[in-house]
Formats: C-alpha cells, sequence, structure tokens
C-alpha cells in the first residue's frame, strides 16, 4: 500500500487561505489504511475546515482517487450545485491521487485549484494499522533476487548497493543513532540463512537512476 | 597484490616490503590552510604519505581536493586523497579524479562517507550515486582501461593512482566486513587502511582474516592527545573502547598534573607506552605492510612514537 500521514492543518489552511467554498475529497483505499481518510480523519478534517471559516460545500469518497476509470465513475456522484460554488478542491490522498484528480478536472473542463491533505511516503508493508515500514523505492529494476529479498534502497540509510558501509555498529545504522537496523546486515543474515552468502559477495554494479520515478509512465499496450 | 603497478610512493614503498606510516590531515571550515601545512610540515619525515579527509562525520568543510595538491606542492609531502561518495555522483567522481590526477596526486581512498544527516548540514540530499565498491570500480575503469564508467575514453593523459579502502577492525558481525573487503578487492583495490583499533588480539585477528584477500594491510591508530579525545572516542566513536588503563591515567593527568609542559610530557609517555609496544607487536607478528597513524593534532608523538620503525 502507499503510506500516508497527515499534514500539519495550518499548512493546509495557508493553501486554503485565498479560498472560502471547499469541496472535501478522500481516499477509500491506501489512506484509510493510513488512518489519514478513515471516517474519524474525514470529521477531525471537517473540523478543522469549519474552525478556520470555511464552508464545505460538499465531501465524498474517491474509492481509488489513484485510478482515473474509478474518479470517472465516482464523478457521476458529484452534485453540479456544489460544483457551481466550489473555489477549490481539498483531497486525502498520496500524490498519485491528487495528480489521477488532475487528469479527470481536465476531462471535466474544471479549472479551480485542488490541494492536498497529506504526505505521501511511499510503498509500505503494514504490520499494524499505525505501524507502516516503507519496503520499496520503485526503482524500476528490482535487484532483490540478489539481496535475499530485502531492498538495499529502501533498507540502508544510504541506500548503496554493496553494504554495509563502515558507520554500521552491531546491526544497527549511524542514521538516527543505531536505533534502525543495518539493511546490509539484514542482508547478509538473510543470505547466510537460506546459505547464499555467494550473493553477498559479489559485485551489483552501478545503478541506472535514470530511469527511477522521473517523467516516467509504464505503458505496455 | 593485483597486477596494477605502483604509481605512488606509498604503493611502491609497500611493494619493497618496508614496513610504512601514513599520516593524517583533517582539513575543515577553512579558506586558508597554513594549519594543515605545518602539521604535514611536521608529520613529513616520519610518513611516507598523509591522507586529507573529506568532510568526516558529514561535515561541510574544504574539499580535500585543493588540500591534497597542496600539501604535495607546498610541503612535498605525497597526500592520499580521501573522497566519499556521498557528496558526487559519477560524474563528479570521474571528473574530480582527473583533476586530481591533472595536479599529480597518486593515491585517493575510496570511501563511502558518514551520512550528512550526521554533520552540520542535516538536510543535505547525500548522493550515494555510486557506492564505495562501484567507485574502486570506477577508479579501476579509469586507471587500467583509461576510461569513465560507460567506456568513454580519457583524451589525454592517463590516471596514474593507487586504490586505497577502509576496512573497519570495530565492526560486528565481523564477517560480513571481511566479505565487503573482499568485494572491494576483487574490483580492484590496491591497499586497505583500517579504522583506528585499541585491541591488540583484536586487531591481529583482523589482520589475519583480511590477510586471505593478498592485499596490504595498513593499521589504523589513533594516539591520544588528551583525556577529552580519549573519552570522547570511548563514548562517541561506535565499536570503539579506549583500554580502561589508558583513559585512567589520561584522566589522572587531566586531574593532577597542572603545568602545561610536565602535562604534555607524561601525555606523550603514556602514549608510547601504549602504542610503541602495539606498533612493535604488529610489526613482528602479522602481515600487516605498515600503520595509518591518525595523530591529527598531534604531530609531536611521530619522532619518539616512529624513531625505532623508521
Amino acid at each position: 500500500m502507499i503510506v500516508t500521514t497527515k499534514k500539519d492543518f495550518e499548512e493546509i489552511e495557508d493553501a486554503l487561505k485565498s479560498y472560502n467554498n471547499i469541496m472535501l475529497i478522500y481516499c477509500g483505499t491506501c489512506s484509510v489504511t493510513s488512518q489519514c481518510s478513515d471516517e474519524k480523519s474525514v470529521n477531525e478534517m471537517l473540523e478543522n475546515l469549519k474552525n478556520a471559516g470555511k464552508n464545505v460545500v460538499y465531501h465524498q469518497e474517491f474509492k481509488e482517487p489513484c485510478d482515473f476509470r474509478q474518479d470517472l465513475q465516482d464523478w457521476r456522484n458529484v452534485p453540479q450545485e456544489a460544483l457551481d460554488k466550489v473555489d477549490a478542491f481539498l483531497i486525502l490522498s498520496c500524490g498519485a491521487g491528487l495528480q489521477a484528480m488532475l487528469d479527470l478536472f481536465d476531462r471535466k473542463n474544471i479549472a479551480k485549484p485542488i490541494f492536498i491533505g497529506l504526505n505521501t511516503h511511499g510503498i509500505a508493508e503494514t504490520e499494524r494499522i499505525g505501524r507502516f515500514h516503507v519496503k520499496c523505492a520503485g526503482c524500476g529494476d528490482c535487484l532483490l533476487n540478489y539481496t535475499g529479498g530485502i531492498c538495499p534502497v529502501t533498507s540502508c540509510a544510504k541506500g548503496l548497493m554493496n553494504g554495509p558501509c563502515g558507520g554500521q555498529l552491531d546491526g544497527k545504522c549511524e542514521v538516527g543513532k543505531y536505533e534502525k537496523d543495518c539493511g546490509w546486515i539484514l542482508i547478509y543474515e538473510r543470505l547466510k540463512k537460506i546459505g547464499r552468502l555467494d550473493l553477498f559477495g559479489q559485485l551489483r554494479p552501478a545503478f541506472n537512476w535514470a530511469d527511477r520515478g522521473h517523467q516516467k509512465s509504464v505503458v505496455f499496450r | 597484490m593485483g597486477d596494477r603497478p605502483a604509481f605512488s610512493n606509498l604503493m611502491k614503498e609497500i611493494k619493497t616490503g618496508k614496513f610504512v606510516f601514513t599520516g593524517e590531515l583533517e582539513p575543515t571550515k577553512m579558506v586558508d590552510i597554513s594549519e594543515i601545512i605545518h602539521s604535514a610540515e611536521a608529520m613529513k619525515e616520519y610518513v611516507v604519505a598523509a591522507n586529507v579527509t573529506d568532510g568526516p562525520q558529514g561535515m561541510a568543510y574544504i574539499n580535500s581536493l585543493i588540500p591534497s595538491y597542496l600539501v604535495q606542492e607546498k610541503v612535498g609531502l605525497e597526500t592520499v586523497y580521501q573522497m566519499t561518495v556521498r557528496d558526487r555522483n559519477r560524474i563528479a567522481l570521474f571528473g574530480d579524479i582527473l583533476a586530481a590526477a591533472c595536479v599529480g596526486i597518486k593515491n585517493v581512498l575510496a570511501l563511502t562517507g558518514d551520512h550528512s544527516a550526521l554533520g552540520d548540514n542535516p538536510g543535505a540530499k547525500s548522493v550515494y550515486d555510486l557506492d564505495s565498491t562501484q567507485f574502486v570500480y570506477l577508479l579501476g575503469k579509469m586507471i587500467d582501461e583509461n576510461t569513465d564508467i560507460y567506456g568513454n575514453e580519457i583524451e589525454t593523459g592517463k590516471v596514474e593512482m593507487n586504490v586505497g579502502i577502509a576496512a573497519n577492525p570495530n565492526a560486528s558481525p565481523r564477517e560480513a566486513e571481511i566479505l565487503k573487503v573482499g568485494r572491494k578487492v576483487a574490483v580492484g583495490a590496491d591497499y586497505i587502511q583500517t579504522q583506528t583499533a585499541f585491541d591488540i588480539d583484536d586487531a591481529k585477528d583482523f589482520i589475519k582474516e583480511l590477510s586471505r584477500y593478498n592485499c596490504p594491510i595498513l593499521l589504523g591508530l589513533f594516539p591520544l592527545k588528551n583525556y577529552g579525545i580519549a573519552s570522547y572516542f570511548d563514548k562517541f566513536i561506535p565499536g570503539v573502547s579506549v583500554p580502561e588503563d589508558l583513559l585512567k591515567n589520561l584522566k589522572h593527568v587531566k586531574k593532577n598534573i597542572k603545568d602545561k609542559k610536565e602535562r604534555k610530557v607524561k601525555i606523550d609517555e603514556i602514549n608510547l607506552e601504549f602504542f610503541v609496544p602495539f606498533i612493535r607487536e604488529i610489526k613482528k607478528s602479522t602481515a600487516a605492510a605498515g600503520i595509518h597513524c591518525m595523530a591529527v593534532h598531534y604531530e609531536r608523538l611521530f619522532e619518539p612514537l616512529l624513531k625505532e620503525f623508521r
């Protein structure tokens, strides 16, 4: 899932300062699991907006804002009278969710601003609600086959391909005062456990960072 | 040892089988580097080369290339240009190595570098485009094949350098450290300079384990100029414990000897008592090629410390 956290309301208020009539949209998938767009969080946001003197003209869950196809369907429920009144949109979703909405707005000729209420952290494992671990950086060239299934990009503070560096102590990382695990010691231990330390000693060549993230679309048909 | 020629005096001396010593210079937030020049002059007689650090502890300091160059030019002491991959991508690493070769630098120590989060510009974006092993690979391409990492040729001149790497005798689990060093040696390291060691048995074991790679090892030692430094090392440098007696003796000097001159004499005595037998033992009973002596701002110790080994 994509893990998100709530932005400070002060930042949201600052973004919305020129706009009075707000439409609140919230994700029904990952951000709910992150407890950022669940019922309690939505009510809290509605309360904050009200206290800040904003008029919430309408609010609605979009099942999966990052899915343009789903957005087309969910948009059908948005009443025209709310659209007539709205000055700005606020969305509780990941960054991809907001940007898929922009495509929808273009399709629907909506020339109104949309602001984000959450910070996006990454592709994460859910250990339990309230405890998420970013496990994948979406590099586009997965190294897991060579590292015992543990990602060095997300588990090493330096994203090294051939660790560990000299900054680990008893398997803990120099970043964050030796509280977090050193990803490369996790990789070493995992490879040892499965009898593949031969992989540990191999050189993993320079990575092609050029293909990571920027202006990237995955199009296969 | 690999097939690469010995380009540097350091590598040449290692290859003759002589037990070598290197020193360390730490340029900081400075434009005027006369302090570094003076330190280099003070150690010149006792070491074959001096490392020039590159933003240790993630600090924003003067780039190490210019001090490395100026020490060679003004003092005539060969330098080991330390480079971290923290602040430079593969283009900048390549460019800086060309620049270093252009001004006659013959040694580079390829390091990962402490994370910028540890330093005084903690929000900086660390680069780590290559890691230190991939940097050693890039250096191999430049030195042995005269190209960049993609095989694009260097147009004029040659990069004639020897490549050093770091190893940590205090690392645990040790096997991961040993395998990592092996990976770097396989890619093209010429010698190893270790982090500081205080435990003789541990140091000997570490050297023994690394010896399987047949890559010369310079064991790192850090003479302790005062109790404050010793205590800082003991508390804050990961994995390093300063022996209790050493700490106790230095503390005693701090507390009981008020005269500065007398205090210096006593501190030197304590260091000599600890490090001379240490070096003697390493030289006598291990395969180490020498000592990397990190007596930063403590150059007066070089003469009494190293005289019997020269």
